[in-house]
């Protein structure tokens, strides 16, 4: 049995039908990082957060949490790990509290250490002065924060989170990213689903996955740079129009709009002043350009359409 | 273990009474089928539309059609002169009953002899029929011992009524009906409630993340159904105590006896609810499935239609059915007294068939769970 990582996966596949959910997938992450999964809707990401909880069967392939099997030692996972699944899994018509005592119950934890930890979980989500709130009248992000306290409330060793963040207000993001990093330091090994590029850039190393297929495992900042792309960003009145023209010209692989501006990936670095050469002489108004890195929704746009190619 | 149990019963409670529509199907529903079954759905039969075929034209064949009009459960519609008019007034439906008195049957009876009349009824209603048959039969055998010995006899009673007027004298049917809304009662609250609760948690996501945690299948099947089971034998203290106190039903038999047995039933409804909610997708489908179950439950339980009268087929197809045991249990200790010598083949039967689809729910439940 594989020591090196907290999570070992090798060979895992699953499919629906004809639908091949998650594809081969081989994995390795180690105590105390931060891992994302980032992919786009139906790439599989609940998939794989399912069947490393134990919670579902894999067709094929195996992995290992915390030294236990996903295939034979299911239970054994369920005490090792937190789990928050990508819908609000706690009961609304319970309060917070009684919702945080009924977790605690199912996970047997001490009536000795009980009131010392929730009083310490409710304190770092803030949600002390709503104990006596049902759930259901929560906010977005208070329901988020109190579902990770649930998911917390026996300290697990690997914690999974299943797109936590999704229609969460950028205030709470925050907050609840400011939790995921303070729980880092206590050596918890978290591995996070997100379709939000921005919320990669904050773990500790990313994969890319489509289509059930991981593209690619690397630090945020290598992704961006390991691919061979320059990136110009231009301003224009007519983003779109402008965007359509570009999208045509030699050495131009991708054109991404974003409202009044739009990013153009190009083969080689010196072809920027070329493009904006051609657009002028087409007539369309350019107000301002400049060389950017490319973001990692850039890259991602990039590797999913060339691996479609 | 029975920790996390208790805790998930906690919470099923606090979800069950939280939710404003769970109190009208715990408190309302049982009260209100009592009352239905009561007073409106009441299979008494009064005057029961008679006509008299006397070709004996004596003292005593005027004698016997008096005692049915002063019965007040008949009230003679017409004479009838020739023979074809008794099936004609009974095929348009005129009369429900048709007092047939041959000739002789005054001879018969002066000479100490076996004196026979026919009472022919309209069976399309069964029911009625079979309780007017009862009355028949009861006015019949008054005028017979009045007469100083079993001389007279019905020749038409296909039914053992007589078995049933000992039981319930007066004919009462809400003393029959009573007994018989417990049993549905129980079954429909707690199939519901069952099938529901497990889908709800599936539907509403609280599945997955109970799922991750490390509550077995059977602390989760133990949590989800001993809630209903508690609000099942509740409801059947309330309808009993109704019963007892506003309709003057009598409990004969003992009541513990009726716990013990109520118990036994609630194994097989909750399984069957467990089984229900294992197939559904939707609480929508738990709904139906539950109602699909329950329809057929209650035709082929005995409760309206005798199961004697059903087709075989059907007949063997009833002893898959619960409430069919519950039922013979229930009216017994109600009606008749009976206790566990009389009782215990439906309380085996009712025993194993509880067992059984509570393994087989059980086992399609583990699958689902992991
Ligand atoms: N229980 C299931 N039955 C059938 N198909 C499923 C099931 N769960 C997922 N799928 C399919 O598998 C694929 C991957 O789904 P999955 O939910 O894992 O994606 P995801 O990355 O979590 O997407 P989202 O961002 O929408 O949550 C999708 O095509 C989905 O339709
Ligand atoms: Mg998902």
């Amino acid at each position: 049995m594989p020591d090196a990582g907290v999570i070992t996966i090798t060979g895992l596949t699953k499919s629906f039908g004809d639908n091949i959910a998650v594809d081969d997938l081989h994995l390795e992450v180690r105590r105390g990082e931060l891992f994302g999964l980032v992919g786009p809707d139906g790439a599989g990401k609940t998939t794989i957060m399912r069947l490393l909880a134990a919670i579902m069967s894999p067709d094929s392939g195996e992995a290992w949490i915390a030294g236990s099997s996903i295939l034979h030692e299911g239970e054994r996972i369920k005490e090792k790990i937190g789990y928050m699944s990508q819908r609000f899994g706690l009961y609304e018509d319970l309060t917070v509290m009684e919702n945080i005592i009924f977790y605690a119950d199912l996970y047997e934890v001490s009536k000795k250490e009980r009131p010392a930890r929730i009083e310490r979980l409710l304190g770092f989500s803030n949600l002390t002065p709503f104990k006596g709130r049902l759930a259901g009248k929560l906010s977005g992000g208070m329901k988020q924060k109190l579902g990770l306290a649930c998911a917390l409330i026996h300290t697990p060793e690997v914690l999974f989170l299943d797109e936590p963040t999704n229609g969460v207000d950028p205030v709470s993001r925050r907050d609840f990213w400011r939790i995921l990093y303070d729980l880092l330091k206590e050596q918890v090994t978290i591995f996070v689903s997100t379709a939000y590029l921005d919320e990669a850039e904050r773990c500790t190393r990313i994969g890319l996955i489509h289509k059930g297929r991981l593209i690619t495992t690397d630090t945020p900042a290598k992704v961006r740079k390991s691919i061979p792309l320059s990136m110009v960003e231009i301003w224009a009145p007519d983003a779109r129009k402008a965007a359509e023209a570009a999208k045509g010209m030699a050495g131009v692989k991708d054109v991404s709009v974003y409202g009044n501006r739009f990013h153009v990936a190009l083969a080689e670095v010196g072809l920027t002043d070329r493009i904006i050469e051609q657009l002028k002489e087409k007539g369309i108004a350019v107000i301002d350009h400049r060389q950017v890195l490319p973001s990692l929704e850039d890259v991602f746009i990039h590797i999913v359409r060339s691996s479609e190619l | 273990m029975f920790e996390r149990i208790k805790q998930m019963m906690i919470k099923e409670f606090h979800q069950i009474f939280r939710d404003k529509r769970m109190r009208p199907i715990i408190f309302l529903t049982p009260v209100l089928q009592l009352i239905i079954f009561g007073y409106a759905v009441t299979t008494d039969v009064n005057n029961v539309s008679l006509a008299v075929y006397d070709l004996d034209r004596s003292y005593e064949s005027r004698e016997l059609t008096r005692r049915f009009e002063a019965s007040g459960y008949f009230q003679v519609f017409c004479s009838i002169e020739r023979p074809e008019e008794v099936q004609d007034l009974l095929d348009r439906g005129k009369v429900l009953a048709v007092l047939q008195i041959d000739r002789g049957f005054s001879a018969d009876i002066k000479k100490g002899k076996q004196a026979e009349v026919q009472v022919l009824f309209d069976g399309t209603d069964s029911n009625t029929a079979l309780v007017a048959m009862s009355y028949a039969n009861a006015i019949i055998t008054g005028y017979a011992k009045s007469l100083g010995g079993p001389h007279v006899r019905a020749s038409a009673a296909r039914l053992d009524v007589r078995a049933r007027a000992w039981y319930n004298p007066a004919l009462r049917s809400k003393n029959y009906n009573v007994p018989g809304v417990i049993a549905i009662m129980i079954m429909l609250i707690c199939l519901l409630l069952t099938s529901m609760a497990v889908v709800r948690e599936r539907e509403i996501g609280t599945m997955e993340q109970l799922m991750v945690t490390p509550l077995k299948p059977a602390e989760m099947i133990l949590g989800k159904t001993i809630p209903f089971a508690i609000i099942g034998f509740f409801d059947m203290f309330l309808v009993t105590i109704v019963g007892v106190f506003w309709f003057s039903i009598p409990i004969q038999g003992s009541l513990p006896l009726l716990v013990l047995c109520t118990a036994i039933y609630l194994l097989s409804v909750l399984g069957i609810g467990l089984f229900i909610s294992t197939i559904s997708k939707t609480q929508q489908q738990a709904m139906m499935g539950t109602f699909l179950f329950f329809a057929p439950a209650i035709l082929l339980s005995g409760l309206m239609f005798p199961i004697e009268n059903m087709p075989v087929a059907v007949q063997y197809g009833t002893y898959l059915n619960p409430l069919r045991y519950f039922l013979v249990i229930i009216r017994g200790i109600f009606l008749k007294g009976n206790g566990i010598p009389i009782l215990w083949p439906q309380m085996l039967s009712l025993f194993i068939l509880g067992a059984a689809v509570m393994t087989i729910s059980a086992l399609r439940f583990r699958k689902r769970l992991v």
